[in-house]
């Protein structure tokens, strides 16, 4: 019974095919978007706050980070700025332009060029880079810098998130530099330049595209960048507390 | 609409076989209720889910389709045997349908049962592109039913196709949240131990997977035909009747537990083949599967059909019922799965020797999340050996030994199995296979990327068969998802191991760490989609177009040959 009816799909079939054999002859080429590699695009402002110093300072603070491409290819744009807001000044501003291909299943290399406009000296950089996550979920990020004026520098970020509950999200960053050579005209001595510790629990309020959080932030210079900035008037060690908000679309 | 009727009188009058079913079917932007929330979306003359077309077997089916939308469409016929230029696949099957344009597909009806139709463009799909089909035997069906329902499922999210993807591309775990939380770690702690629970931890952290990536996607409304729980789809019914429900799982990406408290479900068919009747209380509907049961409630009572995500993240409900109204209790959904090392049991780099499941963390974490309503008492200390043998230990060939995912029946009655599936009827003579093609089904969860045999379908080849041979596909699950695989065209007879009686599908799923046959009768000249029916997976990847040598009329598809040797992907 079954044969019987196989046969009878396949003469049906056979018969509805004579029409078409022709066409079958020139069958197309898939040239739809599904053939394409995906493209994708991305914005995050992984901080977005206002942070208050046991100084009394007051500061406006981004991180941004945009990207459009592909698995294979992406180019990147990351925002930082550090804004005074009672001297109107940027004390931090740099924007980087990366191209980022993948290294490894967890990793992506970039490459690209970094500019520096803060209140001062301006700076270009260089910049190569290695993103990605590590084993235990700890998200790092670490670029080495070679200024126009050919200073070297690295810099190391990690970041790590702890699920309180799948709503409330305690997240610790770490980020580190380090000056191969000094560049006194912008403040960085040889060596250790400075951390900067963050803690901050937020609540995702609309999926993951809005997350107000509060925190404390510790920022720190280290050896001759400190002595530095003394010698500039400034401080070498600051606490702020932090209001802000992870925004994502 | 339907012009059933007038071609049923000219089929009286003209001697021919065929009868002629027609549809005009058209395009359109709709806005879809869910009861938790109104968007705009995708439907067909004019709502989502489109129409439930009729069809007699046999019959040549003409539907006229005009796309009412400012982008390209397109109508696959989920599950049908038709010419490779009527399947509705653009780029492999014909060019797509232009925006204003009407295209008119014919085809004869060489086939019965419960199947689907949807939109094969961008994610018109996942945005409500699909409707029914239902297609009456010539025959007699070796089973009696009064009345028949389409249960129709969706996985309905107020995000449109384009945004879940984007947003699963920035951040994989976008949706989900059921991840493991400080909390759970210490409940975990105080139950297996906190050194083991830190190794657990540990092992999982090491690799960057997550237990509890079992759904891409969460915090979507479970519709049964195109209404909300809230809104509660109802069918109606006299007690003592059979009702034949035809389950179709159109979901975009979650594979649903199926139930109806109070009723035991004989299936008699899957993806439109008749099965051998087998009697369960619960089953799981993978994406794009579809499976008929036969239930006859004697009670003049409601009863909920209830249908919660494999992940637990969400449901849907109707009701049967013998009047309007009425509702029974809508129970309460169960714990989330938690995925185990046994579902990694695949993955590159594992070295399955060291898998010691009896004493590990993981073993402990699946007697916690998978053992829900089971006597936990008899579990303590258990090992691989005596699971296997044990009747209370949830168990399923199909998934890997010791997996999180293994289902259990909410009643702690039976739970179908894709090994319960025996052909009513086989369609094909069982016959050795001419040779095997092995798919690794892969992908990397971080980056959301996914694909065959590690190459993603925008670098890959076609998959060349030739008319004639009997193709044995060996499925290897290298990734934690479940991939719902749909070979256009041509039938997926899934190896059960019962030999001639296996059966015939058209999507049959891979569960993690597990590998599945299937075999295909290569029947179908022409090309051909085969991919993973997970939206976002085959968009980002999990898709093949299949390329068939040869055929009844032995000069087509030579010119094709030339152009390029090889066989696999």
């Amino acid at each position: 019974m079954s044969r019987i009816r196989s046969l009878v799909v396949v003469s049906l079939l056979g018969a509805a095919l004579i029409p078409t054999a022709v066409a079958a002859q020139e069958m197309i080429a898939d040239t739809t978007d599904r053939k394409q590699p995906l493209t994708s695009w991305g914005m995050q402002f992984e901080e977005l706050e206002y942070r208050y110093s046991d100084d009394d300072e007051e500061l406006g603070v981004w991180s941004a980070d945009f990207f459009y491409g592909t698995d294979d290819l992406k180019v990147r744009w990351l925002s930082k700025g550090e804004y005074a807001i009672e001297e109107q000044a940027y004390e931090g501003l740099e924007n980087q332009f990366l191209g980022q291909v993948p290294i490894s299943d967890f990793f992506d290399a970039k490459a690209g060029v970094r500019f520096d406009t803060p209140e001062g000296p301006d700076r270009t950089y260089a910049v190569l880079g290695v993103a990605g996550l590590a084993p235990q979920w700890f998200e790092v990020d670490a670029n080495l810098y070679v200024s126009n004026e050919g200073e070297t520098s690295a810099e190391l970020d990690a970041e790590y998130e702890l699920l309180l509950t799948n709503y409330w999200i305690l997240s610790a960053t770490m980020d580190a530099t380090v000056a191969f050579s000094a560049d006194r005209a912008i403040g960085i001595g040889k060596g250790l330049v400075s951390t900067e510790t963050g803690l901050r629990l937020s609540y995702d309020l609309v999926d993951r595209a809005f997350s107000p959080y509060v925190g404390v932030v510790h920022e720190r210079k280290y050896g001759d960048t400190a002595d530095f900035a003394e010698a500039d008037g400034g401080g070498t060690e600051d606490w702020f507390a932090v209001i802000g908000a992870r925004i994502a679309f | 609409m339907r012009k059933f009727l007038m071609a049923g009188a000219l089929g009286l009058l003209l001697p021919a076989m065929a009868s002629a079913g027609e549809y005009n079917i058209t395009v359109d932007r709709v806005m879809i209720d869910t009861g938790d929330f109104v968007k705009e979306g995708i439907g067909y003359n004019g709502a989502s889910p489109g129409p439930v077309l009729r069809f007699k077997e046999g019959e040549i089916a003409t539907i006229n389709v005009t796309n009412n939308l400012d982008e390209m469409t397109s109508i696959h016929w989920h599950g049908l045997i038709l010419p490779y230029d009527q399947d509705g696949v653009p780029g492999i099957s014909f060019p797509g349908i232009k925006p204003g344009e009407t295209f008119t597909y014919e085809f004869p009806i060489v086939q019965s049962g419960t199947y689907w139709f949807h939109s094969h463009s961008g994610f018109q799909e996942p945005d409500g592109a699909f409707g029914s089909i239902v297609i009456e035997p010539e025959g007699r069906e070796p089973f009696r039913y009064d009345r028949e329902y389409v249960i129709q499922l969706t996985d309905k999210h107020s995000h449109s196709g384009d945004r879940i993807m984007r947003n699963l591309k920035m951040m994989p775990d976008y949706y989900n949240r059921q991840q493991q939380t400080v909390g759970e770690f210490f409940s975990d702690a105080s139950a297996n131990g906190l050194m083991s629970t830190i190794q657990d931890r540990m092992a999982w952290g090491d690799m960057r997977m997550m237990k509890a990536d079992v759904e891409d996607l969460q915090g979507f409304t479970g519709m049964i035909n195109g209404m909300g729980p809230e809104q509660n789809w109802t069918g109606l019914f006299e007690p003592g009747e059979r009702i034949r429900l035809r389950f179709i799982n159109s979901s975009a990406v979650t594979y649903f537990d199926v139930r109806i408290p109070g009723l035991d479900m004989t299936v008699v068919q899957s993806d439109g083949n008749n099965v051998q009747p087998v009697t369960v209380d619960e089953f799981r509907i993978g994406v794009a599967e579809t499976y008929d049961v036969i239930v006859r409630p004697k009670d003049a009572q409601a009863y909920t059909i209830f249908a919660e995500s494999m992940g637990r993240s969400g449901y849907a409900r109707a009701t049967l019922a013998p009047e309007e109204g009425m509702e029974s209790t809508v129970p309460e959904m169960r714990e989330p799965a938690r995925l185990t090392m046994a579902d990694m049991g695949s993955m590159p780099g594992m070295d399955h020797g060291s898998m010691d499941m009896s004493g590990s963390p993981e073993m402990s974490g699946m007697d916690h999340s998978t053992m829900q309503g089971m006597d936990h008492s008899g579990m303590a200390g258990m090992d691989q050996g005596s699971m296997a043998t044990s009747q209370e230990v949830p168990s399923d060939p199909f998934y890997a030994k010791g997996s999180g995912l293994v289902p259990t029946a909410a009643n702690g009655g039976k739970f179908l199995s894709y090994a319960d599936l025996k052909a009513q009827n086989p369609l094909y003579e069982d016959r050795e296979p001419t040779r095997e093609i092995e798919l690794r089904l892969t992908g990397n969860m971080e980056r959301y990327s996914w694909s065959i045999n590690g190459v993603k379908y925008e670098d890959a080849d076609p998959i060349r068969l030739k008319y004639g041979e009997r193709v044995r596909f060996k499925f290897v699950n290298t990734t934690m998802m479940t991939h719902p695989m749909h070979l256009h065209g041509m039938w997926s007879i899934l190896d059960v191991g019962a030999g001639e009686w296996n059966p015939v599908k058209h999507t049959v799923s891979v569960q993690p760490g597990t590998t599945v046959y299937m075999e295909t009768e290569v029947d179908a000249p022409g090309q051909w989609a085969f991919h993973c029916h997970l939206s976002y997976h085959a968009a980002a990847g999990m898709f093949r177009k299949v390329i068939v040598e040869g055929g009844p009329d032995s000069t087509q598809a030579k010119a094709d040959v030339a152009i390029e040797e090889g066989g696999d992907a």
